[in-house]
């Protein structure tokens, strides 16, 4: 067991490492950072001197690993458009408002997903289950941005009842979260019903009915303690992915947090900004991941006796 | 063996369950009849696919929903008609007043819980007890069916347990709230045969200490042999031969117990070839309209096949569902052999 | 399903026996198929032949002109037009090619090298195995939006920026698959036979080991489609797709987002475009999947 997290924790360290090599290599291939650094008309000597002083005149493996070696630091360096700030500042200021919406996200989703699964799995082949079906299928299928715009365009401009963008009172989150949320509502979804499909025919829940137990209680108490096996690790998963899907809600509802962050710096060209943005996001999504793993091998009784 | 056998505590009158799926009605059960009484332990015998898992499931109103109902006739357990009741009021009956233990352990215990918290559940859902109250029953539960420390095993979960260590706690489950009748359907099947033997052994001491009624749903005769009192034979979802014990094993009135009573290889005898029923059981949603057996039966006559036979007593106790037993056709027969 | 047994299939009939099962079944995605091909493939193919207008120059007289069906739309702009006077509805059948164009070539692109590399990987086995399944670890393990964003913010926004960002993110679910069925079919007899006879190693694999996992590729790439299509419009959406002026359909939303309040047709119409072709790739998708390899399930 302990050889297996190892395993898994070295492969996110590979994984990160990648990361920052990619990275690394792109910032150099946008082109020669000095033209950045100076105008245009600095004569021969200037660029030496400026060279040196940023150490560009070193070789590239060398760059490298002082980059790396600044980065383990959590330095990386100034951004360029916004001025006086560094660029892990930024993301550090901004990061709180990604995590709360997140966390919106997550928490809709889950109260959804769960009975939702539950009842259309019960209620197999009903209208209720087909009306499920529905759902699941538009969860994959809708553009997140587009949800999120017709959502406002319904909410905000024609009833008026929610703000447009923005952060603010509680009434800002309830739109993007919801957007954010809804791919994972159909995911986990499904998982549950297929999850709980298989629990229903088990053979203890006929036990349980002889038992003379109420069938809600077979189902709530029996049954989902079992089905809640398969959703709960991909759960653990959906932290990276609702992190990815932030950049978009972020823009389409102008939400300062990361995501939006990156998008502006992307179109800032402002490489040390993108730079720390996503090594930051890569080890989260990483840590998930290695998270997954780590506690389905916990869960699965073939592993853990 | 002292045991006293009571009066009549359960009735079945000319049960049906049947299937409706796309492919037709599946007549699981068609025409299933007997009678239990209090401390007695009925055999119910038949090969795979009989219905005599739907027979014991129908006992207690769990057909599997939407496609299976009971469409036909009366169970009266201690004189009141299950088929009448609600819902609610079978929930209460289950369990308490009837109980079940299935065949697999493996897979009949959820694995999530502990054994203890299983076993309470069982008692709170029938009774109101405090909650320290409901260790100690769960606890006393254990040792009735023997399994050893069982303070200890009360915090265990179902895979730290051996097979028959499970069994033994589906056994308590079964009895912890005091059942008239438990259905046993097929619990050693899946035991190795030293364990069995334990377990049919645990089985009847029980039922010596709280004279319950057992129906035994088996393929099995060595167990039929040493377990019960009296038989049902069961084919194509029809009893078609009841009987004590006795009666069957030497007095065989149908030729499908008789053919199955040969298929048993005794260890006396020496066969170079072992004894097999030629053909298939019938389709279930497929029947014939005489007697199911027909097409396999040695001794069939052209009436088997139009009309099926009804019940006959050979002796008293002992019916069988065959066009041999009716006086006429022996006399026929008889009259054959002398020509 | 014929092709659900491993056998010895020639190569060249593989596909027919597919096409025999496609058309045998009930619950036909009829109508996932109809919106397919009027929103996807003959928009994508015939472009020219199709759409009313010019979809990059617009008529500065004509601009935010609504819908046909409200007031002050007219009929020569069905779905309207956007604020520098193009035609959304032509806009939206050219973008149907932007879409068709990247779908095709990204998935065709990360098919072969996933595919390549799966048969290596589990024909091998091996050093060689290991080696591929780490990459395939490490590259599901990236987040493709960023990915997405780090190459835009260094290549620029362009058509090859975007198939190279889709090809890593998508090659490894291909490597996976194939890896996953050729080390289960490989133990099977008629390899060993083809062994015995002295078949070279890629002869066994593409003549032998390929035609058998062909079907759930072939769902697997269906499903992917409607993956890429979200992807791609994601990513154009933020300016860091196709660019500007190409019509793509998630450039659209991106432009109409601003004028939502007065002009909200620039952005739904598109939007709707992406959803139902999304839609109905999904559905036939499932449906291929649920006809030609169960096991995919969880794909």
């Amino acid at each position: 067991m302990q050889r297996y997290i190892l395993i898994r924790f070295l492969q996110c360290l590979l994984a990160l490492w990648v990361m920052s090599v990619i990275v690394f290599s792109l910032a150099r291939m946008t082109g020669d950072p000095l033209d950045v650094l100076l105008p245009m008309e600095a004569g021969e000597g200037e660029r030496e001197r400026v060279a040196h002083h940023w150490g560009l005149d070193r070789p590239l493996y060398e760059q490298y690993f002082v980059f790396l070696g600044k980065a383990l630091k959590g330095d990386f360096g100034n951004s360029w458009k916004w001025q006086g700030h560094t660029a892990m500042g930024l993301v550090i200021e901004r990061l709180p408002a990604t995590l709360e919406l997140a966390g919106i996200a997550i928490v809709i989703s889950v109260m959804l997903a769960l009975p939702f699964g539950v009842l259309t799995a019960v209620w197999k082949d009903t209208f209720f289950d087909s009306l499920g079906k529905i759902v699941a299928l538009l969860g994959q299928s809708l553009p997140s941005f587009w949800l999120g715009i017709v959502l406002m365009w319904i909410f905000a401009v024609h009833l008026g009842w929610l703000p447009t963008s923005g952060r603010g009172s509680w009434y800002h989150m309830i739109l993007p979260a919801v957007c954010l949320g809804w791919f994972q509502v159909a995911a986990m979804m499904r998982l549950v019903r297929s999850s709980m499909l298989d629990v229903l025919d088990s053979e203890f829940v006929k036990l349980t009915r002889v038992k003379g137990l109420p069938e809600w209680k077979v189902v709530w108490k029996h049954c989902l303690r079992n089905a809640a096996i398969a959703p709960l690790t991909y759960f653990a998963l959906t932290a990276g992915v609702l992190l990815t899907g932030s950049v978009v809600i972020e823009s389409v509802f102008a939400w300062p947090g990361t995501g939006l962050l990156a998008v502006d710096a992307v179109r800032a060209r402002d490489f040390q900004v993108v730079q720390a943005i996503v090594i930051v996001f890569s080890s989260v999504f990483l840590m998930a991941n290695l998270l997954v793993d780590i506690l389905y091998a916990y869960i699965d009784p073939r592993i853990r006796y | 063996m002292t045991r006293h056998i009571g009066d009549v505590v359960l009735e079945v009158e000319d049960l049906h369950t049947y299937f409706f799926t796309r492919l037709g009605v599946v007549k699981a059960v068609d025409g299933v009849s007997f009678s239990l009484r209090q401390g007695e332990t009925l055999g119910i015998v038949g090969e795979s696919g009989c219905g005599k898992t739907m027979t014991a499931l129908s006992l207690l109103r769990l057909v599997p929903k939407p496609a299976a109902r009971i469409v036909q006739g009366k169970i009266l357990l201690q004189g009141e008609n299950l088929l009448d009741k609600s819902e609610n009021e079978m929930r209460q009956i289950r369990g308490s007043r009837i109980s079940m233990i299935l065949q697999d352990p493996q897979t009949s215990l959820n694995p999530v819980f502990t054994i203890g918290n299983q076993l309470i559940e069982a008692l709170k859902t029938h009774n109101k007890h405090h909650a320290r109250d409901l260790v100690q029953r769960a606890i006393n539960a254990l040792k009735q069916v023997r399994v050893a420390a069982p303070e200890r095993r009360v915090e265990d979960y179902p895979h730290q347990m051996s097979g028959g260590m499970k069994q033994r706690v589906v056994g308590a489950i079964a009895i912890s709230c005091e059942p008239h009748v438990i259905i046993a359907d097929e619990p050693t099947t899946s035991l190795d045969v030293t364990i069995q033997a334990q377990y049919l052994r645990l089985l009847r001491e029980i039922q010596e200490e709280t004279g319950l009624s057992i129906i035994f749903i088996t393929h099995d005769f060595g167990i039929v042999a040493k377990m019960c009192d009296r038989v049902m034979v069961m084919y194509a979802g029809r009893s078609i031969e009841t009987g004590s014990v006795r009666d069957i094993f030497n007095h065989p009135s149908h030729p499908y117990t008789e053919a199955l009573l040969n298929s048993v290889p005794k260890l006396e005898e020496r066969t170079a070839r072992l004894y097999s029923i030629d053909g298939q059981p019938p389709l279930l949603w497929n029947l014939p309209p005489g007697c199911r057996f027909a097409p396999r039966c040695p001794y069939t006559e052209a009436r088997c096949e139009t009309e099926y036979p009804p019940s006959f007593r050979v002796t008293e106790g002992h019916i069988a569902d065959c066009w041999r037993l009716q006086s006429e056709w022996q006399t026929h027969h008889s009259s054959m052999s002398k020509t | 399903m014929a092709l659900a047994i491993p056998q010895q299939v020639p190569w060249y009939l593989a596909p027919l026996r597919l096409l025999r099962g496609v058309f045998q079944v009930r619950r036909f995605p009829g109508v996932a198929l109809i919106i397919l091909v009027f929103l996807l493939v003959i928009p994508g193919l015939f472009a020219e032949w199709v759409a009313p207008h010019d979809p990059i120059k617009g008529s500065l007289g004509a601009r935010l002109k609504p819908p046909m069906w409200e007031k002050g739309g007219s009929s020569t702009y069905p779905l309207g037009t956007d604020k520098v006077g193009r035609d959304v509805l032509s806009r939206i059948i050219y973008g149907a090619r932007v879409s068709l164009r990247v779908s095709l070539e990204a998935i065709a692109v990360s098919g072969v090298i996933g595919i390549t590399l799966g048969l290596l990987a589990g024909y091998f086995g091996g050093r060689i195995d290991a080696f591929i399944m780490r990459l395939v670890d490490i590259s599901l393990g990236l987040p493709i939006i960023l990915i997405a964003l780090v190459f835009v913010a260094a290549l620029g926004p362009s058509f090859a920026t975007m198939n190279a960002v889709i090809t890593v993110a998508l090659w490894s679910r291909y490597a996976r698959q194939v890896r996953g069925e050729v080390l289960s079919i490989k133990q099977r007899d008629f390899i060993a036979r083809a062994r015995v006879a002295g078949a070279s190693h890629l002869r066994i694999m593409f003549r032998y080991l390929l035609p058998n996992v062909v079907n759930s590729l072939i769902v697997l790439a269906t499903l992917q489609v409607g993956f890429v299509i979200l992807l791609e419009s994601s990513l154009s959406f933020l300016g860091a797709g196709i660019p500007r002026p190409t019509p793509a359909w998630g450039l659209m939303v991106a432009d109409g987002r601003e004028l939502i309040v007065t002009a909200w047709w620039i952005a739904m119409f598109p939007g709707l475009a992406i959803m139902l072709t999304v839609l109905s790739m999904n559905l036939v998708g499932d449906w291929l999947r649920d006809h030609l390899d169960p096991k995919l399930k969880n794909v």
